[in-house]
């Protein structure tokens, strides 16, 4: 099945309560597949095409909101529509998922796969000081795995998740395995497990309020403090990431999605050709995998950051092993995706080898 | 064993549904498989692509440079293409609207009569599953069994009148490589 | 007669609804939201819909009115109300979702989700405070900001042909199938009040009923935006709001053939 099916029905099985959504190239199969499969006759789970990609992650931040577990999906040019109300969910302190299945911009850009939004998924997007667990997936298993991720972190933490996928991983096909259906959450459990979510008020509590406004600075800067403290956590307990070939190699290269998958045929090319590459693929891009990055740059003579934009997890890469190898970049722009030659090629350009 | 393919034509020849198809078939035979479309705004027109990639072990890319098979079905497709077979590898082509022939001569170069086959079966549509034979006789990747029972699962059920037809294609497909 | 033999029971006529919070309400004196406020917290009461009703808070002079009706709120992002209120009560079809918006929130940035909940049909109720002027940011023009009216962003009064023409949405919400009530109603008097606050007993009911979208304007005055007194604000709503926006039924699909 396709990554984008693979997704709807993932969010099915997770016993997901609402997606709100609005088509858009590449990434129309999301709500296309959940209006197929019309999940409101067998789970309650509610489906609706927005009128605008504003109005879909609004419906979200109020589905979230009541503590219902509430997704959307769009494309490049949508997502950024939707950075208004991320922000909103994101100091609401709410559980989301939204998925960006990525396609080359700026602007109306291009319908070709693009992972040109990495600034935009990791270092916030919209107004204000916040983060979004950033998932990054590069098989359409991961698409159907990554929603149940996605959503027990976002809920774990009160905080919004993102996919970040790219149009090559949302339009191909593979094999999935899909996890069994879990049942929806009753209103009992939502009021049992999020005491804060909006559900009216019994005369047994106080009244819940959902505002992201505080006009007094410092209580504003108080809301702040907590959140970067979650952030921490979250960034002390989430790191996720793969590996191939790490045991022997003379060379790092760091690369997510699907050009990971790129990189490491270019990977298994040059190992032909008795050249150790090893791979790093971060998963969650947010919290980024730093650390592990740091340790691997004291063992290999170079690193080189392979993404489809003009060098953006390269500034991650860099940071975390301050520069004590030399880092490059290879990338190609706006919804061209490079094959293994063409990687492998320009490491070759980068580390000569004789 | 890893079959990497790419089929490439014009869109509406039903050059996505064929890789579908073959993905499928390696799917019932226990293979991890790819099927990367190079996707347009167009439905119709245009050229079309598919990269399906077939193997025992997991798979890295789905995106490719070389191939060990390449299936071609207009003229833009088989300059794209031509070069880019494996040596050693398979390059299958339908004459109908070429008007330049594969020059390599260190692959299997296999013309297959496909639009011409179709016209004598009395519907141009089963032209896809005469391609799709056409594979299958030249690269027995998968079995034929695997591929009838892919057809079914991608077909929509209300077609499923069709399916007598579309197997009678396929084997048409596969005679005309004996 | 004593003040204690008049102050009993049976003499009340009436009494603060139990549902408005003791927040000092940062309202301007001789503000209509104040009454229109008061009138949502009596009618959630009567019906006894406290535990069920959801109010959708927007942005502009009425941001705050979560503080002052004790019922659960979300506060949404400007114009976005009924998006949240639409996936509200999708997900919890058996609460009485409300909007509470001004005319900038509805009619400037928030047109497209009021038409299109509105067109849905969602089983929410639209209020709408149209006071034809942007209150909280300090008096700028609204889209219903009457031909002629000084604004901090019309200086000289609203051009048609720099601003173009007051937008008269009501009318517009009433011809889309989904909205079963439409009324445009004023709380400039008692007698005024009773009506606005029979709309809204109407309204609330057939959401909960499933009917549909009910819309209720509220002709509203902004003393302090329009610089004028309190009273002087209400006659200069009669005299010239009124004319643009005449009171009454615009729809009403809940009673055939009654009030038409």
């Amino acid at each position: 099945m396709k990554g984008n099916e693979a997704l709807a029905h993932a969010a099915i099985r997770y016993g997901a309560d609402g997606y709100f959504g609005y088509p858009i190239t590449p990434q129309s199969e999301v709500l296309e597949t959940l209006e197929e499969l019309m999940p409101w006759d067998t789970t309650g789970m509610v489906v609706l095409q927005a009128e605008s990609e504003l109005a879909a992650i609004n419906m979200v931040y109020g589905g979230a909101a009541c503590g219902n577990a509430v997704f959307t999906s769009s494309s490049s040019p949508g997502v950024s529509l939707k950075q208004e109300g991320i922000s909103y969910i994101a100091a609401g302190e709410l559980p989301a998922l939204i998925i960006n299945v990525m396609r080359g911009g700026p602007g109306l850009g291009t319908i070709q796969p693009s992972q040109a939004d990495y600034f935009q998924a990791t270092k916030g997007g919209g107004h204000g000081d916040y983060r979004l667990i950033t998932l990054a997936p590069a098989t359409v298993q991961e698409m159907a795995d990554f929603v149940a991720l996605g959503f027990d972190l976002a809920f774990k933490y009160r905080t919004p998740a993102i996919i970040l996928a790219d149009g090559i991983v949302g339009q191909m096909m593979e094999k999935v395995v899909l996890p069994p259906q879990r049942p929806r959450r009753t209103p009992e459990q939502i009021a049992e497990q999020c005491p804060w979510a909006i559900t009216g008020k019994p005369a047994s509590r106080q009244r819940n309020i959902m505002t992201t406004l505080e006009l007094m600075p410092q209580a504003m800067e108080e809301i702040n403090v907590r959140l970067q403290e979650k952030y921490r956590i979250i960034e002390d307990n989430e790191v996720r990431f793969a590996t191939y070939g790490l045991d022997d190699c003379d060379y790092l290269i760091v690369a997510f999605g699907s050009i990971a998958r790129i990189s490491q045929k270019a990977i298994e090319i040059a190992r032909e050709q008795g050249v150790k590459i090893g791979l790093l693929r971060p998963i969650t891009l947010w919290p980024f995998p730093s650390a592990e990055i740091e340790r691997l740059a004291a063992r290999v003579k170079g690193i080189m950051v392979v993404e489809l934009n003009a060098g953006q997890m390269i500034e991650d890469v860099r940071l975390a092993c301050h520069d004590s190898v030399p880092v490059y970049h290879f990338g190609r722009l706006g919804g061209i995706v490079p094959n293994p030659q063409e990687v492998l090629d320009s490491f070759f350009n980068h580390f000569p080898q004789n | 064993m890893t079959e990497e393919i790419i089929i490439s034509g014009f869109g509406g020849q039903g050059v996505l549904s064929m890789g579908k198809i073959l993905a499928y078939a390696g799917l019932m035979n226990d293979l991890e498989v790819t099927w990367m479309p190079a996707y347009g705004p167009e439905q119709r027109g245009g050229t079309a692509n598919v990269t399906v990639i077939l193997s025992d072990k997991p798979i890295s890319s789905p995106v490719l440079d070389t191939y060990d098979t390449a299936v071609v079905l207009n003229q833009q497709s088989l300059d794209k293409f031509e070069p880019k077979v494996k040596p050693g590898g398979l390059l299958i082509y339908d004459a109908y609207g070429i008007h330049r022939r594969p020059v390599r001569t260190d692959i299997t170069v296999r013309e297959i009569p496909a639009m011409d086959a179709a016209v004598e079966m009395g519907n141009s549509k089963t032209y896809n599953m005469i391609v799709l034979g056409a594979i299958l006789g030249m690269k027995p990747v998968v079995d034929v069994d695997a591929v009838l029972r892919g057809l079914k699962k991608t077909l929509p059920e209300r077609h499923h009148n069709l399916l007598p037809l579309n197997e009678q294609a396929i084997r048409r497909g596969i005679a005309l490589t004996k | 007669m004593e003040l204690n033999d008049i102050i009993k029971e049976e003499n009340r006529v009436y009494k603060r609804p139990a549902l408005l919070t003791d927040e000092t309400m940062h309202y301007c004196p001789g503000c209509s939201h104040g009454v229109v406020h008061k009138l949502v917290a009596e009618v959630v009461e009567e019906l006894g819909l406290q535990e069920k009703t959801i109010g959708i808070a927007p942005v502009g002079c009425a941001v705050f009115a979560y503080r002052y009706i004790d019922i659960d709120w979300i506060e949404a992002a400007h114009g976005r109300a009924p998006a949240v209120a639409t996936a509200v009560k999708r997900l919890s079809p058996d609460k009485m979702v409300f909007t509470y918006q001004g005319d900038g929130d509805l009619a400037a940035i928030g047109t497209c989700e009021t038409i299109h909940a509105a067109n849905r049909g969602e089983n929410i109720v639209i209020i709408f405070i149209n006071n034809g002027i942007y209150g909280m940011t300090g008096g700028q023009m609204a889209p219903t900001t009457l031909e002629g009216m000084v604004t901090s962003t019309t200086p000289y009064g609203r051009r048609v042909d720099l601003n173009g023409h007051p937008l008269n949405i009501t009318p517009l919400l009433a011809l889309l199938p989904g909205t079963c009530y439409v009324t445009r109603q004023a709380v400039h008097t008692p007698a005024a009040t009773r009506k606005a606050k029979a709309a809204l007993r109407k309204a609330f009911a057939a959401a909960m009923e499933g009917r549909g979208t009910s819309v209720i304007e509220v002709v509203s005055t902004c003393n302090s935006g329009w610089k004028m007194s309190p009273a002087k604000s209400n006659e200069w709503m009669e005299q010239n709001m009124f004319p643009a926006y005449p009171l009454g039924d615009l729809k009403n699909e809940l009673t055939p053939n009654v009030e038409k």
